[in-house]
């Protein structure tokens, strides 16, 4: 399920698989679950930059001369 | 061509490069930043950690090749900053093997709705301090792995190349932390119902 999850998987495997999910509902809801969790982790930790931040990297610059 | 021409040439050539490198760098930082976040446990510490990645990549900017990729230069500069760190810092004990599968967070969450998790949503069932929390609590290097494949999005090849690992070790190390972090989730998921 996690090299299918992660797209790492031959276009023959990734088929098998896929038709498999189609018939299987104690396999699709767990990638269903895998799936969403996945992007949950993703934007739970997703923070905006501050842009105090932003302001001193973009004063690292060489100045121009 | 006098040897001063030739050489005022070269210093207006370096400035340009030096500018475009500078500018591009910049223009990843919010990506940059989204991965230091991910990898340490306080937005502080993920300022920080930043602020120096760009002090140490502009002053290195020579020692990159132009036409390959940025994000990933960058993020190794990063991940070694935070290795270097991670070891002044006292290292959290190393946690049991793990004997359950890939599905422990669903069964746990299955086992304590008493039924299969059809149409839930794993939101309703975590908050963001969960899963950030969760995240915190995965050894370092297993988090390092985590954070570039799952949250920065490098393939396996990137993630060992910017972690100078071989890409089988990117692999199980990836596998454990997913582990270890569905672990983690489980408890404080189990906890709020």
């Amino acid at each position: 399920m996690q090299p299918f999850l992660d797209r790492s998987l031959s276009l023959e495997e990734q088929v098998s698989v896929e038709t498999h999910l189609e018939t299987c509902p104690w396999c699709s809801n767990r990638f269903r679950f895998e799936q969403e969790l996945r992007g949950y982790v993703r934007v739970a930790c997703s923070e905006e930059m501050p842009p105090s931040l932003k302001a001193k990297l973009a004063a690292l610059r060489t100045p121009l001369l | 061509m006098s040897e001063t021409d030739t050489e005022g040439r070269r210093i207006a050539n370096e400035a340009r490069d030096r500018v475009r490198f500078e500018e591009e760098a910049l223009g990843l930082s919010d990506q940059v930043f989204r991965v230091a976040r991910g990898l340490v446990n306080s937005r502080e510490e993920a300022e920080d950690l930043v602020q120096q990645t760009y002090e140490r990549a502009f002053r290195s900017w020579r020692s990159f090749t132009p036409g390959t990729n940025l994000r990933a230069w960058l993020l190794r500069i990063l991940t070694n900053l935070n290795i270097d760190r991670a070891r002044r810092v006292k290292r959290r004990p190393e946690t049991q093997p793990m004997e359950e599968g890939d599905y422990f967070l669903y069964n746990k969450l299955e086992e304590s709705a008493g039924r299969p998790l059809e149409e839930e949503r794993v939101v309703e069932r975590l908050s963001q301090d969960d899963v950030v929390g969760a995240l915190s609590a995965v050894p370092h290097d297993f988090r390092d792995v985590l954070v570039l494949v799952d949250i920065g999005d490098f393939s396996y090849q990137d993630a060992a190349q910017i972690l100078d690992i071989p890409i089988g070790t990117v692999m199980s190390r990836l596998h454990r932390a997913r582990r270890v972090l569905k672990h983690e989730l489980a408890d404080r998921a189990v906890e709020a119902t």
